[in-house]
C-alpha cells in the first residue's frame, strides 16, 4: 500500500521555505502570508488523512533510495506521527500568525520565515519517517535548521553563544543515535520501523541491547534537555519568542520524547530501560522545577519549566508501562499547548513593555488585562489547576508514579518526587502570575506596557481555549486523538483508562492537594527562599564551562596546527617522506623480501655503466651546493639512463630520454643564470642528518619494492598489444601505435598538459624582470664573446640534417622507433641551437614562429584526427590505415594515426620551445637594460 | 642484475629525496629531475630486465614489454613539463622575494634550524 499523499506533506513546507523570502519584496505581510498558505495547505492535506488513521489505520508510503544499504524514502502516518504532525503544523500557523506582529520592521522577516519552514519540514520529516537511517536525516536538519532559528539575531552575541551550544548538544546526540539506530538496524535486520517495532524479543534479548539503549537514549535526552544535558535550553531563549514558542512547546524538545515514544515498544519494559529513562526523567522534573522558581527573567522561567516538563514526560515513558506511555503522550498534547501560550504571552509582555525581568514587571494587570486572562488560563494549566488540561495529565501522572513495581521497598520516592516537583510547578505558576500581573506597580519599564494588537494575541486565545475545553470536555475533545495516538505508541491494546475531571477521593487527588497547598506555602515564602538560594547556590552556569572547554579545543587546536604548519616547506615535505616511508614499511613488514624468480648475471659493461651512474648520483648530491658542477653531474646520470634503455632493449625510451635530457640542461642552465651560482652552507648538521635518514628510508623502501617485484613471477598485458598492434593499429613499433592509437585518448591529454604547462610558463615570464648578473658566482666576467664563431657555422648546417633526421624518425615512428614526441624532441633541439648559437635576435629575424599557435595546431590536429573517426562512424581516435603504392617510393602504409602523431609533433615543439625561448628573450630584455644604463 | 638495477633505483631515489629536502629552490628542482629518473626506471622494470629486442612485431625472440614503455615514454615528456614549470616558478619566486630560499625568506633572516 502506498499512500503517495505522504510525501507532499514534508515537501510543501520543504520548498515553500522558498517562498517567504521571494514574497518578502511585497512587504512583511506578503511574506506571512506565502508561509501561512504553505503550512494551511499542508495542514488541509493532513486533515484529510485524519480519518483513516482514526480508524486505525497506518499509511505507508515506500520509494527506494539506497536500498543496499537499508535506506528508504519511506514514510509513516500512524496515530503518534498523526498527533505530532498536527502539533507542527497547527501551533506552526498560530506562531506564524504571532510572528508577523512580534518581529519589528528591522527584522528580515523573510528569512525568518524561510528558515521556520524548513524547520518544519525537518520535524514533519522526523516524526513521518518510516526508515529510521530516513529519520535521523531529518533529525541532524532539525539541529541544523533550529541552529539558524535560536541565531536568528546573529548580531547578537548571547544568540550566536545559544545557537552554538544547542547545535553542539544536539548534533553529538545525533551522532550517538546514530550509532544506537545503526546497531538498532543490525540488530532487527532493518532500518524500517514496521520491522524494528515487531522485534522487541530480538532486540531486548540481543548482548548488544544496553550499547543500543544508551546511545539511543543519548539523542533522544540531548534533544529533549534532559539532565545533564538540559543546559542548552536556557540559553536556546536569546531566540525570537515566537521560535521559543514553537521549538520549545511542540516541536525540537518533543523530538527526544517523540523517540522515546516511537522506539518504547521495542525499547521499553526492560529494567535498564526504566533505570535509565525514569530516574533520569525525575532528576530532570525535580531539577527544571527547582530551578524555574528562582528565575527572573520570564522566559527563563519557562525554559526551566518546560525542562521539567520533558522530565515528567520522559519519566512517565520511563516506566514502561502502558499506562505511563497513555499519560505520556496525552502530556505531550498538554504541554505543547499551554507551554506554547505561556511563551506567547511571555513574548507580548516582553514586547509591550520592553522587558522580561520579574524584578521590574509588576502590576501588569491594569494595563494588560485581557493577556492576564489568557495567561493566567494557561499558567493555571501548568500548575496542574483542575478544569484546566494540565491537571488531567498530571493526575494520571501522579496515579502512575504509584503503580510501578521496579522500585521494590524505594517505591515511595516515585510519588514524593512527583508530589515535590509538583509544589514546586504551583509554586513558579503563582509567580509567573503574581509577580507579574499584580503584586504592587511596575519598576522602571522602558516603556509603558499596553494591550499587544489584536491578532497577536489570536495565536493565544486559540491555545488558551483549547486548555480549557480539554480540561472541561476531554472526552468530546481530545479523546479521539489521545487514544489513536496512544494505541500506535503502544503497538498494541490500549489499556483501561479514564479522561473524567472527577475520580473521587483517591490518592492522586490527595498529592495534587498537597502540591496545590504547598506551592502556594512555598510561593508565601519565597522571599526567605530565595536568600537560601542565594546563599546556598552558587551561580553555576554550564554555558560558561562550555564555552572555557571550547575555547582550550581552539587553543590546543592552534597549537598543534603551529606545531605542524610551522611556514616552512621544507618541514612539510620531510613530514610526507616521512610518513611515506613509514607506512610503506609497516605494510612490507610482513611480506617476504625475494621471490621465486632468479636473477640474471651482470655483465662487464653494465657494470660500468651501473658505476658511472651511481657516481654521478653521488656526485649530483655531494657537490650540490656547486650549482654548476652539479647540473654537469645530473645530466650524466640522465644520459647513463638513456643508456641503461639501450641495454634493456627500449629505443624509443632511449630517444625520448636522450632528447628530453638534453633540453631540460639547456633549460637549468638558462635559468642558473639568473640565480645564484652557489648555495649558502646553512643547513645544521642535525637537519643533514635527519634529511640523509629521511632519504635513506626513503632510497631504501624504493630498491626493496623494486627488488621485491623484479623477483616476482610476471604476467603482462603486453602480449596482447603485440598481437594486436598490426591487425589492430597497423604498425610494428608496439610502443608507438600504444600512444598513437590504443591509448590515444591518453596521449591527447598529455600533449594538452605540455601545452598548458607552456601557456602557466609563459605567463608566469610575464613581466618578470631579472637582475642581470655580470658575472658568474666566483666573480669571473662573463665571455665577451658571446656566439662563437665555429659553433654558429656548425650548427647551422645542422638544422636541415637534424629536420631530415626528424621527418625520419616521424615517419618511421609507427613500425621502427621513433614518433612525434621524438621528432618533437629532435627538432626543438635542432632549433633551440641556433638560439644559443646566433642568438635570438639573428634566429628570430630569420625564423619568427608563433609558437603559442603551434602548440594550438598541434594540439587541434590531435583532437580533429579522433574526432575524424566520427565520420566514419567510429569511436574516438580509431585509426584508420592502407597501404599504397607510389612510384618510385613502392608500397608505403598510410595511417590516421601519423596525423595524430603529427599533431603531438607539433605540440611538443611548440611547448618545448615556448619555454625555451621565452626564457632566453629575458636575456635579450636584460642585456637592453644593461646597455642602456 | 636485478639486484644492481634495484639498488641504482633506491640510490636515485635517496639522492634525490636530499637534494628535495634542501632550504634553495635550484637543489630542489635538480632533486625532482632526480626523482623522475629513478621513477622512470623503476616504472621501466616492471616489464621486467630480461629481454633482448625492442618491442616490434615481427622479431623473433624475447621482445620487451611495450605497455610500461609507452606510459614512461609519456612520462617522461610531461616530466620536463613538470620541471620545466617548477624551475620557472622558482625564477619567479627568487625575482619576487629576492630569495631563492623555498620559503621565501629573504636572505638574512633565516632561521635554518633543524628544529624550527
Amino acid at each position: 500500500m502506498n499512500n503517495s499523499l505522504l510525501l507532499p506533506l514534508i515537501l510543501l513546507p520543504l520548498f515553500g521555505a522558498l517562498l517567504p523570502p521571494l514574497f518578502h519584496r511585497f512587504g512583511r505581510t506578503a511574506s506571512a502570508w506565502a508561509a501561512a498558505v504553505v503550512v494551511a495547505a499542508a495542514l488541509l492535506l493532513l486533515l484529510s488523512l485524519l480519518s483513516p488513521v482514526f480508524g486505525g489505520q497506518t499509511l505507508l508510503y515506500h520509494a527506494d533510495w539506497l536500498p543496499a544499504y537499508g535506506l528508504n524514502l519511506s514514510l509513516r502516518l500512524d496515530g503518534l506521527s498523526m498527533l505530532f504532525a498536527l502539533l507542527i503544523l497547527g501551533i506552526g500557523l498560530l506562531v506564524i500568525l504571532y510572528a508577523r506582529y512580534y518581529l519589528s520592521e528591522r527584522d528580515p522577516m523573510g528569512r525568518f520565515y524561510g528558515f521556520l519552514l524548513l524547520f518544519m519540514a525537518a520535524m514533519l520529516g522526523v516524526v513521518l519517517s518510516e526508515n529510521l537511517l530516513l529519520m535521523l536525516v531529518f533529525w541532524e536538519m532539525t539541529s541544523l535548521s533550529s541552529f539558524l532559528l535560536i541565531g536568528y539575531w546573529k548580531y547578537r552575541a548571547d544568540a550566536r553563544q545559544g545557537a552554538r551550544l544547542a547545535l553542539t548538544i544536539t548534533g553529538a546526540g545525533g551522532l550517538s543515535l546514530l550509532a544506537g539506530i545503526l546497531l538498532l538496524g543490525q540488530i532487527s535486520g532493518s532500518y524500517e520501523l514496521s520491522v524494528v517495532l515487531d522485534s522487541a524479543d530480538i532486540i531486548q534479548a540481543h548482548p548488544l541491547y544496553p550499547v543500543t539503549l544508551v546511545l539511543i537514549l543519548l539523542g533522544a535526552f540531548t534533544k529533549s534537555a534532559q539532565f545533564p544535558f538540559h543546559f542548552w535550553l536556557p540559553h536556546a531563549m536569546a531566540a525570537p519568542t515566537p521560535v521559543s514558542a514553537y521549538l520549545h512547546s511542540a516541536t525540537m524538545v518533543k523530538a527526544g520524547v517523540f523517540l522515546l515514544a516511537r522506539l518504547f515498544p521495542a525499547l521499553a519494559g526492560t529494567e535498564l530501560w526504566f533505570y535509565l529513562v525514569a530516574s533520569t526523567g525525575m532528576i530532570t522534573l525535580l531539577l527544571g522545577a527547582y530551578h524555574a522558581l528562582f528565575k527572573h527573567d520570564l522566559k527563563g522561567l519557562l525554559a526551566y519549566s518546560t525542562i521539567s516538563h520533558l522530565g515528567l514526560i520522559t519519566l512517565l515513558f520511563g516506566l514502561g508501562t502502558p499506562l505511563g506511555a497513555v499519560a505520556g503522550v496525552f502530556h505531550i498534547i498538554n504541554h505543547a499547548i499551554f507551554k506554547a501560550s505561556l511563551f506567547m504571552a511571555a513574548g507580548i509582555i516582553d514586547h509591550e513593555s520592553g522587558t522580561r525581568d520579574m524584578h521590574k514587571l509588576n502590576g501588569l494587570w491594569r494595563y494588560m488585562p485581557h493577556t492576564a486572562t489568557l495567561a493566567m488560563v494557561a499558567a493555571a494549566s501548568m500548575a496542574g489547576v483542575p478544569l484546566f488540561n494540565g491537571f488531567l495529565s498530571k493526575e494520571m501522572f501522579f496515579a502512575e508514579t504509584l503503580h510501578q513495581g521496579w522500585l521494590g521497598d524505594w517505591s515511595w520516592l516515585l510519588p514524593l518526587g512527583a508530589t515535590l516537583a509538583g509544589v514546586f510547578a504551583v509554586a513558579y505558576s503563582i509567580r509567573f502570575i503574581h509577580d507579574v500581573f499584580f503584586n504592587g506597580e511596575p519598576i522602571d519599564l522602558p516603556r509603558t506596557p499596553h494591550e499587544p494588537p489584536r491578532y497577536m494575541k489570536v495565536p493565544v486565545e486559540i491555545l488558551v481555549a483549547l486548555c480549557l475545553l480539554v480540561g472541561v470536555v476531554p472526552a468530546w475533545t481530545v479523546a479521539p486523538l489521545l487514544a489513536t495516538a496512544a494505541s500506535s505508541t503502544i503497538g498494541g491494546e490500549l489499556p483501561r483508562y479514564s479522561l473524567a475531571i472527577w475520580h473521587g477521593i483517591n490518592t492522586p487527588l490527595l498529592m495534587s492537594l498537597i502540591a496545590m497547598l504547598g506551592g502556594a506555602l512555598m510561593y508565601a515564602l519565597r522571599h526567605h527562599l530565595f536568600a537560601l538560594h542565594a546563599r546556598c547556590f552558587r551561580p553555576f552556569d554550564a554555558k560558561q564551562v562550555f564555552e572555557r572547554l571550547l575555547y582550550k579545543l581552539i587553543l590546543l587546536a592552534r597549537g598543534l596546527t603551529e606545531v605542524l604548519e610551522n611556514g616552512s616547506l621544507q618541514r612539510y615535505l620531510g613530514l610526507l617522506i616521512g610518513s611515506v616511508v613509514l607506512v610503506t614499511g609497516v605494510a612490507l613488514w610482513d611480506t617476504p623480501l625475494s621471490g621465486p624468480v632468479p636473477s640474471a648475471e651482470v655483465d662487464a659493461v653494465t657494470l660500468v655503466g651501473a658505476l658511472a651512474l651511481a657516481a654521478s648520483a653521488l656526485t649530483t648530491t655531494i657537490w650540490h651546493r656547486h650549482r654548476l658542477v652539479a647540473l654537469i653531474q645530473l645530466s650524466v646520470v640522465g644520459l647513463v639512463v638513456s643508456v641503461a634503455f639501450v641495454r634493456f632493449a627500449a629505443p624509443d625510451l632511449a630517444l625520448t630520454q636522450l632528447s628530453v635530457e638534453m633540453v631540460t640542461i639547456i633549460l637549468l642552465m638558462l635559468v642558473l643564470y639568473f640565480l645564484p651560482q652557489h648555495t649558502p652552507a646553512e643547513s645544521s648538521s642535525l637537519r643533514k642528518g635527519r634529511d640523509l635518514l629521511l632519504a635513506g628510508g626513503a632510497g631504501a623502501s624504493v630498491a626493496l619494492l623494486a627488488w621485491g617485484v623484479l623477483t616476482r613471477p610476471y604476467q603482462t598485458i603486453g602480449d596482447y598489444f603485440m598481437q594486436q598492434s598490426l591487425p589492430g593499429g597497423g604498425g610494428h613499433n608496439v610502443v608507438n601505435v600504444i600512444l598513437v592509437d590504443f591509448r590515444g585518448f591518453d596521449t591527447l591529454g598529455e600533449v594538452t598538459v605540455l601545452g598548458i604547462a607552456a601557456i602557466g610558463i609563459l605567463m608566469l615570464l610575464r613581466g618578470l624582470r631579472l637582475k642581470m648578473p655580470a658575472a658568474d658566482g666566483e666573480g669571473r666576467p662573463w665571455a665577451s664573446d658571446r656566439y662563437p664563431m665555429i659553433l654558429a657555422v656548425i650548427s647551422r648546417p645542422l638544422l636541415p640534417l637534424a629536420l631530415v633526421v626528424a621527418i625520419y624518425l616521424m615517419l618511421r615512428g609507427h613500425n621502427m622507433p621513433g614518433g612525434g614526441f621524438i621528432a618533437g624532441l629532435v627538432t626543438a633541439i635542432a632549433l633551440i641551437l641556433q638560439y644559443v648559437a646566433s642568438g635570438i635576435a639573428w634566429t628570430r629575424a630569420r625564423m619568427n614562429i608563433n609558437y603559442i599557435k603551434l602548440t594550438a595546431t598541434g594540439v587541434l590536429l590531435s583532437t580533429l584526427t579522433g574526432l575524424g573517426s566520427w565520420l566514419f562512424g567510429y569511436p574516438f581516435l580509431t585509426s584508420g590505415f592502407g597501404h599504397f603504392h607510389l612510384p618510385l617510393v613502392g608500397e608505403f602504409e598510410l595511417a590516421t594515426a601519423m596525423l595524430f602523431d603529427l599533431g603531438v609533433y607539433l605540440a611538443v615543439i611548440g611547448s618545448t620551445l615556448l619555454v625555451l625561448a621565452n626564457l632566453g628573450t629575458l636575456t635579450l630584455i636584460n642585456r637592453e637594460m644593461a646597455e642602456e644604463n | 642484475m636485478e639486484l644492481l638495477v634495484s639498488l641504482l633505483i633506491g640510490l636515485m631515489v635517496a639522492c634525490g629525496v636530499y637534494l628535495l629536502l634542501r632550504a634553495r629552490t635550484f637543489p630542489v628542482v635538480m632533486g625532482l629531475i632526480m626523482l623522475s629518473y629513478a621513477v622512470n626506471l623503476f616504472l621501466f622494470a616492471m616489464g621486467r630486465l630480461g629481454a633482448e629486442l625492442p618491442a616490434l612485431v615481427g622479431l623473433q625472440g624475447q621482445t620487451s614489454d611495450p605497455v610500461p614503455q609507452a606510459l614512461v615514454l609519456t612520462a617522461i615528456v610531461i616530466g620536463f613539463a613538470m620541471t620545466a614549470f617548477a624551475v620557472t616558478l622558482a625564477l619567479r619566486a627568487n625575482s619576487e622575494l629576492d630569495s631563492d630560499h623555498v620559503d621565501g625568506v629573504a636572505d638574512g633572516d633565516e632561521t635554518g634550524g633543524g628544529g624550527q
